[in-house]
């Protein structure tokens, strides 16, 4: 039982890194039909700025973790503007390879700015635990539980109660009936660049404080949570959510039962069942647990 | 007939079948001789072994992206799982040419084969999973595919890779030894003469069935595949029907892949393979043929350029030790980013539509359209 516990805490943790991750992805398909593959790039990147605001120049963890969020979002912003402001109106696959020669160039930045080398940020977690009766909790593993959470909540908040988050949401749902209403389309779009980026870094910032550290491949986690954007439905907010959890959950318990149950499957059997459980998900509910199904007309 | 009637011009067009017609125009004709000289002739007057191993693997690549020009330029199905096609094919290679020591013909059939079946396997899934989510879910076959190559041992060596003894040998032609009147031929012409065919042969097949009815289907599929169904086009059968073509041609790029570099490894098999084929064919141009062969030349070329003239590039760094602000390998990646960036942002057709501007403008010549 307490393995079970302890395996199913560290798939919630795993979970909620990818449910951050896979929101951003939902955030910029709903707003602008775009598949980001870029975003494990800008998670890199925002996770190395955190690194080099903490161990460079000496800011505070929180701070410099936000600050990278910032910088990050602003960077977002950015490759809306240059970018996929040009791509309007291209056909979505065109628009799916910009982003992945994005995270070309940004997985490239990286090892030219930072090295191949492991970083490890200087945070306040580190590898402590609480112990809660037999059961062992990463004090970072809890704090990203609990960071995923507020950023859900604070997102919750956005779309539901401020005037942009109601114009993201028309947007949407009717681009042409959003314009006619006077919201700004420009506005919208680098605002969910924005978010998403941040929420991407804030991601980078959790797993680098992990023990792996900070390395160029952090951005693969992003392909991860690809299934996770995909089996909650792409235009599903709260699908991500549920979906970036359950696939957390069914890679931390694989994992953690690897020799008992998986062992004829092969090692590391775990990484590859968010893909397994998104193609068994996705013959049963094609668009998704929560996704819209797509309405055609010839 | 009138009397005296002249030879139509070679540009009218009196039914399909002319407009279908491959070599049409005197100029294509002559275009196809001037093909044809250059594949004799090249790996003789180009000797050095760098310059044909560009071109071979250059040539095996453009056999794939045929292949993923089939399924993503002309029947629109985005798949990021070309990689894994390929290497079951350079595996099938292993097995059937090194291990059971069969000739090229059969196990270059052999990978056709186990490619086809792997595709009709995975093909059904696009009836049901469309765009972005068929997208992710051939990515998630990249991933599944590197699992089983690293685990599946038997077949794949495992992690450590296998060696591929796939000959390449029809009989007494033994196209790693070429002799031909009394001269032999390095392994690298003659494997130039082998590619190469082959990449004719794949672009002749692929041409074939874009030109005709299942092309035609294809490509309303692509356009709407509901709109085709109502006019009367079997969408679930040319869909399932054009994976296995394209993942059969994969697989014989990958045989192909393995025999010439005699040893594979599940490294080479990762998403960025399957992304180098998608810009192939991006920057070729999407929806035709010899745009993926044009791209392969210049996709393929330009790691290998860049590899050989490091030292020469400022900035460059060519080994551990040396100065410079980044390594080749990276300046690789940013400029394949950036390739694709560029391209379809400013030549969304690639260079296929570059060239047929140029042609476009002398045919009409000296009138501007």
């Amino acid at each position: 039982m307490t393995d079970l516990i302890q395996n199913a805490f560290a798939g919630v943790a795993l979970g909620s890194t990818y449910a951050l991750i896979a929101l951003g992805f939902v955030i910029i398909y709903k707003a602008t039909g775009v598949l980001n593959f870029a975003q494990g790039g800008v998670l890199a990147i925002g996770a190395y700025l955190a690194y080099t605001y903490t161990n460079h120049i000496g800011i505070a963890f929180a701070v410099a973790a936000a600050l990278a969020c910032l910088s990050v979002a602003v960077l977002g912003i950015g490759f809306e503007r240059t970018v996929l402001r040009r791509m309007v109106g291209q056909p979505p696959f065109a628009v799916v390879m910009v982003t992945i020669g994005l995270l070309f160039v940004l997985e490239s930045l990286v090892t030219v700015v930072w090295g191949f080398d492991h970083r490890y940020p200087t945070n306040p977690w580190n590898v402590q635990t609480v112990a809660v009766g037999d059961i062992v909790l990463g004090v970072r593993d809890l704090w990203t539980i609990a960071l995923t959470a507020a950023a859900v909540l604070a997102l919750f908040v956005f779309f539901r109660f401020s005037t942009l988050g109601l114009a993201m949401r028309v947007t949407a749902f009717d681009p042409e009936a959003a314009l006619a209403q006077g919201i700004s389309a420009r506005r919208v779009y680098a605002m969910s660049w924005a978010i998403a980026s941040a929420l991407g870094a804030l991601a980078g910032v959790t797993v680098a404080a992990g023990p792996g550290g900070l390395s160029p491949e952090i951005g693969l986690i992003a392909l991860v949570a690809f299934p996770a954007m995909i089996v909650g439905g792409m235009d599903s907010p709260a699908g991500a959510v549920l979906a970036g959890l359950l696939i957390g959950l069914a890679e931390a318990l694989t994992r953690g039962y690897q020799d008992q149950l998986f062992s004829w499957a092969g090692d590391n059997v775990s990484t590859i069942v968010p893909y397994l459980l998104m193609i068994a998900i996705l013959l049963i509910r094609p668009y998704g647990l929560l996704g819209t199904k797509e309405v055609r007309r010839i | 007939m009138l009397k005296g009637a002249q030879r139509p011009h070679h540009r009218l067009v009196r039914g399909y079948a002319d407009d279908l017609k491959l070599w049409r125009t005197p100029w294509s004709r002559f275009g196809l001789a001037v093909l044809v000289t250059v594949f004799l002739a090249l790996p003789i007057v180009v000797q050095q072994d760098f310059w044909l191993s560009v071109l071979i693997y250059a040539g095996i690549t453009a056999i794939g992206a045929i292949g993923l020009n089939l399924l993503t330029g002309y029947a629109g199905q985005i798949s990021l799982g070309h990689a894994f096609f390929i290497a079951a094919g350079a595996y099938c290679a292993a097995r059937v040419g090194g291990d059971l020591g069969l000739s090229m013909p059969w196990w270059l059939l052999a990978a056709a084969v186990a490619g086809g079946v792997l595709g009709g396997l995975i093909g059904p899934f696009t009836l049901r999973i469309r765009g972005f989510y068929l997208a992710v879910v051939t990515l998630g076959l990249v991933f599944i595919g590197e699992h089983v190559w690293r685990n599946y041992t038997g077949l794949t060596g495992g992690n450590s890779g296998t060696p591929v003894n796939a000959a390449a040998a029809v009989g007494p032609v033994d196209f790693s030894q070429l002799t031909i009147a009394g001269e032999t031929y390095s392994r690298n012409q003659g494997y130039f003469w082998l590619v190469w065919a082959l990449v004719a042969v794949v672009a002749l097949l692929a041409k074939n069935l874009v030109r005709t009815r299942p092309g035609r289907a294809l490509q309303a599929i692509r356009d709407h595949d509901q709109a085709a169904e109502v006019i009367g086009v079997r969408v679930g059968r040319h869909k399932i029907g054009v994976f296995v073509v394209s993942s059969a041609m994969a697989a014989v790029a990958g045989a192909l892949f393995g025999s010439y570099q005699q040893f594979v490894s599940p490294d080479e098999w990762t998403l960025l393979l399957s992304v180098q084929y998608i810009v192939i064919i991006i920057v070729g141009g999407l929806g035709t043929i010899f745009g993926s062969v044009l791209g392969a030349l210049f996709v393929g070329g330009l790691p290998a350029l860049i590899d050989r003239y490091s030292t020469t590039i400022p900035g460059v760094r060519s080994g551990a030790g040396s100065d410079g602000i980044i390594t080749a390998y990276t300046l690789n990646a940013i400029l394949f980013g950036l390739l694709i960036v560029l391209f379809i942002v400013f030549e969304p057709r690639g260079i296929a539509a570059m060239w047929l501007r140029i042609k476009a403008y002398f045919t009409s010549w000296p009138f501007t359209y």
